[in-house]
């Protein structure tokens, strides 16, 4: 037996020399680096809306009252029915848009990295770029979807695409689909391709069609990866708001406000940060479920247990 | 059952030939061998029996059809695939009765047919565990239960063995001889292994860069190699060649590169005076004699004794009944039987001896 260091004694020995301890020590970096980024912002943004705070004055405490505040006014209600709205369609078409395009894109086909690289594009883009230029192809006056329409006489006059509240709503959502398939599809088409060829091959010969290779073997082998991807794909789109904010502010009569829209809207230049707050931490619930769903989604599966190779 | 055509079958990617013209005719019920070193389009033809690839040109024939734009659902094959592509989230049961669930036969049905399958294969009580869940002896024999299942007119083994260890294989290797003399299927069965084409065949077919080199039972491969290459592939250890040329007086010995004379009972279409190749079995060289070997390598494996020599800058590998106690760098004196060699076309490889 050796005889232990006299360091040893110290905090900084037990720090130096223990398992736990160095672990803790690395640890450090990460950990000060996501409470002050991270837990503080979190933490203060529930704080706030605990409180009647304004840009320029400090709050103080005042329990619940924002919440019941917010109870009682339909345009929180209403954001969070279009933030409803908006999420689920968007998720919905971007999932069988993007499991289609990956469907293709795992054929063989020319120029196959080619368009790999095109799809990719919307997701490369900087937000507000897209946003402004769908806000261009939106215009109620010079919208090019109108002009075509108009010389092909399919319509007589523009489409007022975010002036109508249920035009506001289908041109934010198709904007949204446009941006956030890339990231369904390049990663359903990486799912893809880690089914073996022969599975299909096989099944081939077992007598499937098509439709029952895809539905029977592609489909169920690819749903942990869908589960993943749609989770994150939902979390993204719940939480928008750079493409609205651009697009339509929220308008025409709220009609697109989205509850991160409208938080920002209430607490920034409505200048209440407290009710802001409070609107951004309603979202959380939402949020927290979406999350455990995909936790129990990406549960492994039966078939997916017991010994590898 | 049914018997399997190829008609100068012939396979392209895009510029570049693979199959230059096989013709092969399957009896029903054989198991033939399809052989060869990798790249040589055994795997390739296989996949063209089962509609995996297109026929460039030819045609195959399953029983009286024509199958060259037949679907693969629609030859009534069944196929083992080297990986066993066994469908992961499906159980064991569900993986053999997966044809007969896509027929839509009621669940009944499909019970009665996986379990006497399951049976055979000693699978009865697995059939409730995922693929993930067995070892690769038993995936194995899924794959072959999702096959047998089937009770198709040919089945199809693409290198089913080649994922196993050694001892398994060997195991596995009559499993599947026992199993095609119960079903009595016709077999087609592609491996470059060549110990398991000759234990396992009726009919070995030996391929080599996209040609059929030899078609025949095993030992006939193994006594009258065709050419070569057949020579070299079939046998382990190898056939030993020696270049060198017939004595111009006295045609039944051969004279090898160094002047070493061994003598040729079976010579053939030889003639003296063109280049040859003399290849000798490794058993077919014997303790006591008058040619003289310079030992570099002694392997005993227990039954038998493997010793590398030295032949005149040649290397020989004989094989001896005996245990021998020699080391490296002993002269030993060893006979050859001149009834066991075999005289090729230095050329073209072809065989002559009769």
């Amino acid at each position: 037996m050796q005889a232990r260091p006299a360091r040893s004694s110290s905090i900084l020995g037990w720090l130096l020399e223990s398992r736990n301890g160095l672990g803790l020590l690395f640890m450090l970096p990460a950990a000060v680096f996501l409470l002050c980024f991270l837990t503080y912002p979190l933490g203060l943004g529930v704080w706030l809306g605990f409180t009647d705070a304004r840009i320029g004055r400090e709050g103080i405490f005042i329990g619940l009252e924002n919440y019941i505040w917010l109870f009682d006014d339909p345009v929180f209600w209403l954001s969070v029915f279009n933030t409803m709205l908006y999420t689920v369609v968007a998720s919905v078409l971007k999932f069988a848009l993007g499991l289609w395009l990956a469907l293709i894109l795992n054929q063989h086909l020319p120029f196959k990295t080619f368009f790999r690289a095109i799809i990719l594009l919307p997701w490369v883009v900087p937000t507000v770029l897209s946003a402004l230029a769908f806000w261009w192809i939106y215009d109620s006056q010079f919208s090019i979807i109108s002009y075509v329409l108009m010389n092909l006489g399919v319509i007589n006059e523009p489409i007022n695409f975010l002036g109508d509240p249920t035009n506001a709503r289908a041109s934010v959502i198709a904007a949204n689909v446009w941006r956030g398939i890339p990231f369904v599809a390049i990663s359903l088409l990486a799912g893809l391709q880690t089914i073996p060829q022969s599975l299909n091959e096989a099944a081939a010969l077992d007598g499937a069609t098509s439709w029952q290779r895809f539905t029977k073997i592609t489909l169920p082998l690819l749903t942990p990866i869908i589960a993943v991807v749609m989770t994150f794909s939902v979390l993204f789109t719940f939480t928008d708001f750079q493409l609205i904010y651009v697009l339509t502010r929220g308008g025409p009569v709220n009609a697109t406000h989205l509850m991160a829209t409208l938080s920002f809207q209430r607490a920034i230049p409505g200048g209440q940060l407290g009710e802001g707050a409070a609107i951004a931490v309603a979202m959380i619930p939402f949020l927290l479920a979406a999350i455990l769903f995909s936790f129990f989604g990406l549960q492994r599966r039966k078939w997916q247990q017991g010994g590898g190779d | 059952m049914a018997t399997v055509m190829f008609r100068d079958v012939r396979k392209a990617f895009g510029q570049v030939e693979v199959l230059h013209g096989v013709s092969v005719d399957i009896e029903e019920g054989q198991f033939v061998v399809l052989v060869g070193p990798s790249g040589c389009g055994k795997s390739t033809l296989l996949r063209m029996l089962a509609g995996l690839e297109h026929i460039t040109a030819g045609e195959i024939v399953i029983g009286d059809r024509v199958v060259n734009t037949l679907p693969p659902k629609d030859r009534d094959i069944a196929m083992v695939f080297q990986n066993y592509a066994l469908y992961p989230h499906i159980t064991v049961a569900e993986n053999m009765g997966f044809s007969l669930m896509l027929k839509g036969a009621a669940k009944t049905d499909i019970e009665a047919k996986v379990r006497p399958a399951a049976e055979i294969l000693g699978l009865t009580h697995l059939l409730d565990r995922y693929p993930r869940q067995l070892s690769g002896g038993q995936r194995q024999r899924v794959a072959m239960g999702r096959a047998i299942v089937r009770n198709p007119q040919v089945f199809l083994f693409d290198e089913p063995l080649s994922n196993l260890d050694a001892k398994l294989r060997v195991s596995m290797r009559s499993e599947i001889k026992n199993l095609h003399q119960r079903l009595k299927t016709t077999t087609v069965y592609v491996t470059h292994d060549q110990i398991e084409a000759m234990t396992m065949a009726d009919k070995i077919v030996v391929m080599h860069d996209g040609i059929v080199e030899q078609v025949g039972e095993p030992l006939e491969l193994y006594d009258r190699p065709a050419n070569l290459f057949v020579a070299g592939f079939i046998g382990s250890p190898a056939m030993n060649m020696t270049p060198g040329r017939l004595n111009d007086d006295d045609p039944g010995v051969f004279v090898t590169g160094q002047g070493q004379r061994i003598s040729v009972a079976n010579v053939g279409a030889a003639k003296p005076g063109r280049d040859l190749i003399c290849g000798i079995r490794p058993e077919a060289i014997h303790l006591r004699g008058d040619v003289a070997l310079r030992v570099k390598v002694v392997e005993p494996t227990g039954s038998e004794t493997h010793v590398v020599a030295d032949l005149d800058g040649n290397e020989m590998t004989c094989v001896f009944r005996e245990r021998i106690k020699a080391g490296p760098g002993d002269e030993l004196k060893v006979s050859i039987d001149p009834e066991a060699i075999h005289l090729f076309d230095a050329e073209g490889g072809q065989r002559l001896s009769a």
